[in-house]
């Protein structure tokens, strides 16, 4: 009886695998680091930047990373019984707004069927079930730009940086809102640093942002990394 | 440092109880009247308020009790939203920021004893006074054309009924008839809009008049993301718009609204739809308050947008003359927080930051075909002055075109909430 049950235990487990066809976590490792990292961490160490951390996500709730500002509508898709899977990353991933309208990640979406099996592979690789986090280091978090270490270190001055804020919450909504313009209440001010060098410096391509970071000082960003991070909503 | 809604409110409720009994309306606290609640006026009023933390007492004037923002009037006429959407109340700025909204007129200001009279009859006394009342259409510009002719020739430029009109005149345009688009002279608010506003009437007109042409009269030589529109044009609309500038009479113009008739350049043509969009100045409370020059606009100072002719007014968006900004919404708000952070450092000893100013202006030409122009300025001690710009550029991707539409669509949703809470 008992080895009965193993084997068709077993036996699911194949067939469920080879009906959603795995895809390459080697490449999806590469793609995660590409299109992924800049917001999202992974592996051993992992922690909430712009994105939430990824670790354990298969069969958790939608909107659960302890610590991490979700948009309202993400929180709204948890309560109402979204658990992750590999159906819905799948749709979430090749268009994230046509599943959860509202939501914060700003990102247009992976086109290629298999780029998501391959990301969604590797993604798998992090959840407990079936396998555990592996004891690996952490991946690799790549920087945009490479920034003196005390550029980084300025301590940003939050009254002028609600001052400079101003500027930003024409496009970009105080409450966390993405209508069209990411959201940047709440980020982290490492990465809202980072991201504005990466605009100052040309890094990033959009003409908006590469101008309006282009004339902040060092100073002026820190400032206002230091205001967005801690905006409450 | 950050101010929630929760803890503002928990604020001006603590002031309150610290009043004696029975409540003094805002005894001893700076007064900042507010003349007008669009992106310039709208804007200042809820900084000053929000980062004033109930230490100002703060008025907006504001006749109607329903906002149209004239950026979006144009994708209304084109069918892209609802008129609705672009509809905004003041209900927020009233009872989430303290803010007293007055629906009336502004009809008298008295700048030595500082009141401000409305039409209602009563007097406002304030310490600091912002205008932002918009624009004003400059009599006998276009030939033929008053107030009066506004409805068989709609200028549709302030926002309301006149766009309303506007669509409702296209909508019943015959088959193969004429649009014809008045364009005014510089400057004027929106520089792009005309011709945003011809891509969408034709983006109407391709759809269910297809042999239907559109005729533009310009007095300039030049306009706005003008290669930008005509390759747009040529792309989408090919052969339905005529575009007649300067050289050939387009500054010549005269309507006739009884027959329906524009005369360019001596040269009669029979139109069915006339969008007459005349000559500009500072809305009028501006020359009543006696703060404009005579081009009909308020010269003000660059590092507070305060005025030249008086120190205690501080004018925003297209009613001012402050040097390289374009007049736009976008430009208006911008203004209105340098200037709320003025006042408040004036009345309150607060910190006052380097003025910095921005302005990017999108336009749609057709379905999820979006350009944008844009640049950041400079207080100098002559003006506000330009630092840094870009523009959309000709041939580009329909990939990069829709992104921009669609960060239109989150800058509209970010500035009215920026606006109006």
């Amino acid at each position: 009886m008992y080895r009965i049950s193993l084997f068709v235990a077993a036996a699911c487990f194949v067939q469920a695998a080879a009906a959603r066809d795995l895809g390459d976590e080697k490449r999806g490792a590469e793609i995660f680091a590409r299109k992924c990292a800049s917001c999202h961490q992974i592996g051993a160490g992992a922690v909430n930047r712009v994105g939430p951390l990824l670790n354990g996500i298969f069969d958790r709730k939608a909107g659960q990373v302890e610590g991490f500002r979700y948009s309202k509508d993400m929180l709204r898709q948890g309560a109402d019984g979204l658990v992750w899977n590999f159906e819905n990353l799948d749709v979430y991933l090749e268009n994230p707004k046509a599943l959860i309208s509202r939501t914060r990640m700003n990102f247009r979406g992976l086109k290629d069927p298999r780029d998501r099996a391959d990301v969604i592979a590797y993604l798998r690789r992090f959840s407990a079930n079936p396998q555990d986090i592996p004891e690996a280091a952490p991946t690799a978090f790549p920087q945009e730009v490479e920034l003196d270490p005390e550029i980084l270190a300025i301590e940003g001055d939050p009254e002028y940086g609600e001052y400079l804020a101003s500027e930003c919450l024409t496009c970009h909504q105080r409450s966390g809102d993405d209508e069209g313009i990411p959201a940047i209440t709440g980020w982290p001010a490492e990465d809202f640093v980072i991201a504005m060098h990466a605009y100052k410096e040309k890094k990033r391509p959009h003409p908006v942002m590469q101008m309006m970071a282009g004339r902040l000082s060092n100073e002026e960003i820190a400032a206002l990394a230091a205001y967005f991070e801690t905006l409450e909503e | 440092m950050t101010l929630n809604r929760r803890k503002f409110l928990g604020t001006a409720a603590a002031t309150a109880a610290a009043l004696s009994a029975p409540m003094v309306r805002a005894q001893g606290k700076p007064r900042v009247v507010v003349i007008g609640g669009g992106a310039g006026g709208a804007t200042c009023a809820r900084y000053l308020a929000k980062d004033g933390k109930g230490a100002i007492d703060v008025t907006l004037v504001e006749p109607t009790r329903k906002y149209y923002t004239c950026f979006f009037s144009n994708l209304y006429l084109g069918g892209f939203r609802d008129f609705e959407s672009i509809g905004h109340t003041y209900g927020k700025l009233a009872a989430d920021y303290g803010i007293n909204v007055v629906h009336d007129w502004a009809v008298g200001i008295d700048r030595d004893a500082r009141t401000v009279t409305l039409a209602g009859g009563y007097t406002l006394p304030y310490d600091k006074l912002v205008l932002s009342p918009g624009i004003d259409f400059i009599e006998g510009s276009v030939p033929g054309w008053d107030i009066s002719a506004q409805n068989e020739m709609p200028h549709a430029y302030k926002a309301g009924s006149q766009t309303q009109l506007l669509k409702a005149q296209v909508e019943a345009m015959p088959e193969g008839g004429t649009f014809c688009l008045v364009a005014p002279p510089n400057p004027f608010r929106c520089p792009p809009g005309p011709y945003e506003r011809v891509s969408m009437v034709a983006h109407v007109l391709k759809a269910g008049n297809p042999t239907a042409k559109i005729l533009v009269l310009d007095p300039k030589p030049k306009f706005s993301k003008m290669a930008l529109f005509q390759e747009g044009w040529a792309n989408h609309y090919d052969g339905m718009i005529e575009w007649i500038g300067p050289d050939f009479g387009g500054d010549k113009v005269e309507v006739r609204p009884d027959t329906m008739e524009v005369v360019v350049d001596g040269e009669v043509t029979k139109v069915d739809v006339c969008n007459v969009i005349p000559a500009q100045r500072a809305g009028k409370i501006a020359a009543i308050a006696g703060i404009t020059n005579d081009k009909g606009w308020a010269p003000v100072e660059a590092f507070g947008m305060q005025s030249k002719m008086d120190e205690n007014i501080h004018v925003l968006g297209d009613s001012s003359q402050q040097g390289d900004m374009p007049k736009s919404g976008f430009s208006a708000n911008s203004q209105a927080k340098v200037a709320a952070m003025a006042i408040r450092g004036a009345l309150l000893g607060s910190k006052v930051f380097p003025a910095k100013y921005s302005n990017t202006c999108w336009s749609l030409i057709d379905t999820d075909d979006g350009i944008k122009v844009g640049a950041s300025y400079e207080a100098t001690e002559e003006k506000i002055a330009k630092v840094d710009g870009f523009i959309s550029k000709t041939g580009e991707s329909a990939d990069l075109r829709k992104a921009t539409y669609e960060e239109s669509v989150g800058w509209y949703a970010g500035i009215t909430a920026d606006m109006f809470g």
